[in-house]
């Protein structure tokens, strides 16, 4: 028997026409619902997402920062608050005089080494989860005064940093840029692993 | 606008009153000796025709060979102004007698030529660093710092 008699092109087609059609007829039942043991008003007002999801959104559609604008930055910053760059479409317009009640601390302007006390003080004084922009040269490095006496020469010699924003100051564009990096670090942390 | 006084007039009424107080009298400034620095500002505060009442500022300069004390004195009563100077030559220990008694702005901008400059005013009530912490060492705007 010649192969190409029984595996015509039209019996190849035909194989081929029945597999498809018992996947139809294999799929046709109707896939249970899992929610169908709750009542109508309370299954339309359900979400089902991870913990992490849901607990990441929470924090960084939320943040509200501290008050710790010691120098010239913090009018880039009062800038990028008021109606022009408008904070508050990030859920980050109170800013707080309590650091108890507050998440970010954007330290806006040179530190000298006599007022370094006092931030570390308002630093270990917000809750946990906590996180820290260095906005600015001086900031990030004490900028033009980092070899004077009496700054300290960057944030990160007191506090934990978690963006470093650059700029002398740095338009409010760019705070807004250091702060959806901030966003994009949080959303990438987990209960179980605890993130990066 | 506040009319500055000759200093040459003024330093002749001083010298009127308290011989050989007067160490160099420019056309702007006094320069007094500094051990008589406190008679001389009482007696501008207090005398009649002068009556300078209001202590502008006070700064310090390091000429490297001495310090300098600059008061910028006012009268509000007839509207006129004064600068007076004093030095100190000794390096190692600078003394000036303090004018907190007589004016109380010199209290806190004292403390701050104390702070960094290194000059010690005698009769402060509260002669302690201001800008900088307790236990920094030197005196950063003397020009011999670092």
């Amino acid at each position: 028997m010649e192969i190409e008699e029984v595996y015509s092109s039209r019996e190849l087609d035909r194989v081929e026409g029945k597999a498809v059609n018992e996947l139809i007829a294999r799929s046709q039942q109707v896939i249970p619902d899992p929610d169908k043991w709750l009542d109508e008003e309370l299954e339309r007002n359900v979400l089902l997402t991870s913990v992490d999801a849901v607990l990441n959104w929470a924090r960084r559609t939320s943040m509200w920062p501290v008050v710790c604008f010691p120098a010239c930055c913090a009018f880039e910053f009062i800038t990028t608050e008021a109606s022009r760059f408008d904070l508050s479409r990030f859920g980050m317009e109170i800013v707080r005089a309590s650091p108890r009640q507050a998440d970010l601390m954007i330290t806006a302007g040179t530190l000298t080494w006599k007022m370094a006390p006092q931030v570390k003080r308002i630093y270990d004084q917000m809750a946990e989860p906590k996180w820290v922009i260095a906005m600015g040269a001086c900031a990030i490095s004490g900028g033009i005064f980092a070899s004077s006496y009496s700054v300290v020469p960057g944030y990160n010699r007191i506090i934990p940093v978690d963006v470093y924003l650059p700029g002398c100051p740095p338009r409010p564009e760019a705070l807004i840029h250091a702060i959806r990096m901030l966003h994009q670090k949080i959303s990438r942390k987990s209960l179980i692993s605890g993130g990066e | 606008m506040t009319l500055a006084l000759s200093a040459k007039d003024v330093a002749k009424k001083i010298e009127k009153k308290y011989q050989g107080c007067v160490a160099e009298s420019a056309a702007e400034n006094l320069l007094v000796k500094g051990e008589s620095l406190l008679e001389v500002a009482a007696y501008l505060k207090d005398t009649p025709g002068l009556d300078f009442d209001y202590l502008t500022a006070v700064s310090g300069v390091d000429y490297l060979d001495c310090f300098e004390v600059v008061y910028h004195l006012t009268s509000i009563k007839h509207n006129h102004s004064l600068v007076l100077k004093a030095r100190c030559y000794d390096r190692d220990n600078p003394v000036l007698p303090s004018v907190v008694g007589l004016w109380r702005t010199a209290d806190f901008q004292e403390r701050e030529i104390y702070d960094l400059l290194g000059i010690s005013f005698t009769g402060h009530p509260n002669l302690k660093r201001i800008a900088l912490w307790e236990g920094f060492e030197g005196h950063p705007l003397r020009k011999d710092f670092l």
